[in-house]
C-alpha cells in the first residue's frame, strides 16, 4: 500500500505557480496585518478621544470580531481549500456560544 | 497474529469483547446494555403506571414514586435511547460509507466503557440510600434541597457517561468527514450517515453546556460551592438554561439518527430512490441548527418576560417547516413505490401519523401564552412521549428488525415482529393519547396520586392497560430474540432483498476487517445501482486486495472507565465527612484512570496486518459469519 517514500518533483511551470501562489499569500498577510494595525489605532483613539463608553464598547467589540476574523483567515490558512469543514464548524460553535452569552446576557443577569 | 475464525469459550467471549475495538462488536455491546437498561426504564415505567392506575392507591409512597419518575426519564433518555441508537450508528454507519473502522476505535470502545461504567453508578444509588428524586430535569431548585445521595449520583453518574457520549459523537464526526470510500460524496451519503452526522455535531455542541450544569451541581452539592444558591448570590434559573441548552438540543440527537433509520426503511421498502433526497439533508442540517435557538420554550413560565418568550415562540415554530418538508417526503417516497409490509415498514408507516401528532401538540405548546396553561400537565407528558416513542423507540424497534440480520446474521421472526408491532402501537396510543386529555383536565405532571372526585380514574386506567400493551409487545420482543438466536438460521448478504446501500453489499455479520477491498461509490444507493447494473460480485473496488492494518484490541478502555466509577465513590462520600476512606478512595480512583491514560500514551500499539494471503483464504472458506 501506500508507504513508499514519495519525492516530490516539480517541473518549472509548477515552481512558477508555487512562486506567484505565495507571493500572493505574503501580500494578502501584509495587508492584512496593515488592516489590524489600522483597526487597533482606531482602538486606541476612541479610546483616547473619550467617547462614552457606550459607544466605545461596541466599537472594539466589532474590531475585536473583525480582527479575529482577519487572523483566522490569513495567518491561520482559514482561506486555504480543503478548511471547510473546519470553518463550518467552528463558526457553528461560535454562533452556539454567541446565542448562550446573549441569552445569558439578556434575559438572565440583566 | 491470525485472523481465522476458531471456536471460543464463554470467557473468552467476554474477555473478546471487553478488549474489543472493533466497531461491530461495540454496537453489540451498547445494544445488550442499552436493551437492559431500556428494559429496566420499562419497569420503572410500569410501576408509575401501576401507581396511577386508580384514585389513591398506595404501590408506591410519595417519596419513592419521585425516585421512579425521575430514573424512568434519566435511564430511558440517556442510558437507552442514547445507546440504542449509538448502537446502529456504530454497526451500521462504518458500512454505510465503506470504512474499515470509525476513525478512533480504541477511543469507540472508551465512549461505550464511560457510558456503562455511568448507567451502572447511576443506577448503584437505588441500593446506596436512595435514588435522584428531582425528576429527569434535575431544576436546581428542588435538587439542592434534596436529602442523601440520589442528585449527587445523578451528577457523577451522568458526568461519566456524558463523557463517553461525547467521545462517541467527536468520533463519528472525524469518520464521516475523513473515511469516507473513494466517490462517497456528501450527497451521496446514506441519510443515516447524514443524520448520524448531524446528531454528532449537536453531540459536540450540546454536552458541554450539560457537563458545565453537571459541574456546577457538583461542586455545590458536594464541595460547598453557590452557583445555584440565590442566598449567597448564585442563581438558580442558570441551570435550567444550560440544562435546556444542552436538553432541546437532545431530543434532536434522538430524533434525528431515527429520522434516518425511518428513512433508509422507506426506500428500502418501497423499492424507491428517497424522494427529494437533498430536501431531506438539507431538512437535517436545519434541525440541527434551530435546535440550539429553541431552547428557552421548555421555560416559558419562569418569567424570561414577553419578549424572550416570543423570539423562542417564534423559533420553535419555524423548526416545524424542515420537520415537515421530512414529512412530505417519506410520503412522498411512499406514493407509488411498490410497497412490501415487513415489520420495519410497519413500524415506519405507523410512526408518520404518530410522530406528526405529537409534533402538532408541540407546535400548541410553542405559543407562550398557551403554554402557562398547559405547562407540568399531563399534556406535556402526552406530548414528549408521542414524540420520544411515536419517533424514537417506533425507530429503535424498526430498527432492531431491520439491522438484526446486519448486527447477528439472523432474521428475527417476521410473524412475532408484527405482533411486538401491533401490541406495541396500539399500547403507545393507548397510553398516551388519553393523556392529553388528562392535561386538559387539569392532571398535574409528576403526582404521585390523585382523588377519586377528580375524574380521572376512568382515563388513567385505560392509560395502565396500554402500557400493559406496550410491556406485552417488548415481552414478545425478547422472546423473538431468543428462538431467533436458537434457532440461528443464517442469512446471506441481502437478507430483505432490496437494500441499496453500501452495508447489504457486505456478508451479515459483516468480517472485522469489513469490506476486503474498499468500495468504489457511484452516487446515491450504490449497491443498488450494481445491483441494477447486473453487477455479480456485488461492488466494484477502487483497490487490489492489498494486506489490512488493523488496530489491535485493548482492555485500557475498561480500566480508565473503571478509574472513573471508583472515584466517584470518593467524590459522592466525601460530603458526609465521617467517612475518612472517601478522600483515598476518589485520589485511587483517579490514580487509576490517569495512570492507564499514562500506559496508552507511553506503549506504542501499533497494530497488525492481515495479510493477502489471510483474506483470499477468508473469501474462498466462505468465512462469512465475522466472528474472528
Amino acid at each position: 500500500m501506500a508507504h513508499d517514500v514519495h519525492t516530490p518533483t516539480r517541473s518549472h511551470t509548477e515552481y512558477e505557480y508555487l512562486r506567484r501562489q505565495r507571493s500572493k499569500e505574503m501580500r494578502s498577510q501584509l495587508t492584512s496585518f496593515a488592516i489590524m494595525i489600522f483597526l487597533t489605532l482606531i482602538a486606541f483613539t476612541t479610546v483616547s478621544a473619550g467617547f462614552s463608553p457606550y459607544l466605545i464598547v461596541p466599537i472594539i467589540l466589532l474590531l475585536a470580531a473583525i480582527q479575529v476574523v482577519l487572523q483566522l483567515y490569513h495567518f491561520m490558512h482559514l482561506s486555504n481549500k480543503g478548511h471547510g469543514t473546519v470553518a463550518f464548524f467552528m463558526f457553528s460553535g461560535m454562533f452556539v456560544a454567541f446565542i448562550t452569552v446573549l441569552t445569558f446576557v439578556t434575559i438572565v443577569w440583566w | 497474529m491470525s485472523s481465522i475464525a476458531q471456536k471460543k469459550g464463554f470467557g473468552a467471549t467476554v474477555w473478546d469483547y471487553m478488549t474489543t475495538v472493533d466497531h461491530k462488536k461495540i454496537a453489540i455491546l451498547y445494544f445488550i446494555s442499552g436493551g437492559l437498561f431500556f428494559v429496566i426504564g420499562g419497569i420503572e415505567a410500569m410501576m408509575i403506571r401501576i401507581q396511577l392506575m386508580k384514585a389513591g392507591n398506595d404501590f408506591l409512597s410519595a417519596g419513592l414514586y419521585n425516585e421512579i419518575i425521575t430514573m424512568h426519564g434519566t435511564t430511558m433518555i440517556f442510558l437507552a435511547s442514547m445507546p440504542l441508537l449509538l448502537a446502529f450508528m456504530n454497526a451500521v454507519m462504518p458500512l454505510q460509507i465503506g470504512a474499515r473502522d470509525v476513525a478512533f476505535p480504541f477511543l469507540n470502545s472508551l465512549g461505550f466503557w464511560l457510558f456503562f461504567f455511568g448507567g451502572i453508578f447511576l443506577n448503584l444509588s437505588w441500593f446506596l440510600g436512595g435514588a435522584p428524586d428531582a425528576g429527569w430535569t434535575n431544576y436546581a431548585s428542588l435538587a439542592m434541597a434534596s436529602e442523601g445521595h440520589g442528585i449527587d449520583f445523578y451528577t457523577l453518574g451522568l458526568t461519566i457517561s456524558g463523557f463517553g457520549t461525547l467521545i462517541a459523537g467527536i468520533n463519528f464526526l472525524v469518520t464521516i468527514i475523513n473515511m469516507r470510500a473513494p466517490g462517497m460524496t456528501y450527497m451521496r451519503m446514506p441519510l443515516f450517515t447524514w443524520t448520524t452526522f448531524v446528531a454528532s455535531a449537536l453531540i459536540l455542541l450540546a454536552f458541554p453546556p450539560l457537563t458545565i450544569g453537571l459541574f456546577f451541581m457538583v461542586f455545590d452539592r458536594l464541595f460547598g460551592a453557590n452557583f445555584f444558591d440565590v442566598a449567597m448570590g448564585g442563581n438558580t434559573i442558570i441551570w435550567e438554561h444550560l440544562f435546556w441548552i444542552f436538553g432541546h438540543p437532545e431530543v434532536y440527537i434522538l430524533i434525528l439518527p431515527a429520522f434516518g433509520i425511518f428513512s433508509e426503511i422507506f426506500a428500502i421498502f418501497s423499492r424507491k430512490r428517497l424522494f427529494g433526497y437533498t430536501a431531506l439533508v438539507f431538512a437535517t442540517i436545519l434541525i440541527g441548527f434551530y435546535g440550539f435557538m429553541v431552547w428557552a420554550h421548555h421555560m416559558f413560565t419562569v418569567g424570561l418576560g414577553p419578549t424572550a418568550n416570543a423570539v423562542f415562540a417564534l423559533a420553535t415554530m419555524i423548526i416545524a417547516v424542515p420537520t415537515g418538508v421530512k414529512i412530505f417526503n417519506w410520503l412522498l417516497t411512499i406514493w407509488g413505490g411498490s410497497i412490501s409490509f415487513t415489520t420495519p415498514m410497519l413500524y415506519a408507516i405507523a410512526f408518520i401519523p404518530s410522530f406528526v401528532a405529537g409534533g402538532v401538540t408541540g407546535v400548541m405548546q410553542a405559543m407562550a401564552p398557551l403554554d402557562y396553561q398547559l405547562h407540568d400537565s399531563y399534556f406535556i407528558v402526552a406530548h414528549f412521549h408521542y414524540v420520544i416513542v411515536g419517533g424514537v423507540v417506533l425507530a429503535i424497534l424498526a430498527g432492531t428488525h431491520l439491522y438484526w440480520p446486519k448486527m447477528f446474521g439472523t432474521m428475527l421472526n417476521e410473524k412475532l415482529g408484527k405482533v411486538t408491532f401491533w401490541f406495541f402501537l396500539i399500547g403507545f396510543h393507548l397510553t398516551f393519547f388519553i393523556q392529553h386529555f388528562l392535561g386538559l383536565m387539569g392532571m398535574p405532571r409528576r403526582v404521585y396520586t390523585f382523588g377519586t372526585d377528580q375524574g380521572w380514574d376512568a382515563y388513567n386506567l385505560i392509560s395502565s392497560v396500554g402500557a400493559l400493551f406496550m410491556a406485552i409487545g417488548v415481552i414478545v420482543l425478547v422472546i423473538n430474540v431468543i428462538l431467533t438466536t436458537i434457532k440461528n438460521e443464517r442469512v446471506g448478504n441481502d437478507p430483505w432483498g432490496d437494500g441499496r446501500t453500501l452495508e447489504w453489499a457486505i456478508p451479515s455479520p459483516p468480517p472485522f476487517y469489513n469490506f476486503a477491498q474498499t468500495p468504489l461509490v457511484r452516487g446515491l444507493d450504490s449497491y443498488w445501482i450494481e445491483k441494477m447494473e447486473g453487477n455479480k460480485e456485488g461492488m466494484v473496488y477502487a483497490e487490489p486486495l492489498g494486506d489490512i492494518h488493523m488496530p489491535n484490541g485493548s482492555f485500557i478502555p475498561v480500566v480508565i472507565s473503571f478509574g472513573m466509577f471508583v472515584a466517584s465513590f470518593g467524590a459522592l462520600y466525601h460530603m458526609d465527612g465521617d467517612k475518612a476512606w472517601a478522600l483515598p478512595v476518589l485520589i485511587i480512583g483517579l490514580a487509576i484512570t490517569f495512570g492507564s491514560m499514562l500506559v496508552r500514551s507511553l506503549k506504542d500499539d501499533l497494530g497488525f496486518h492481515i495479510t493477502k494471503e489471510e483474506l483470499l483464504r477468508d473469501a474462498k472458506g466462505g468465512n462469512k459469519d465475522g466472528s474472528k
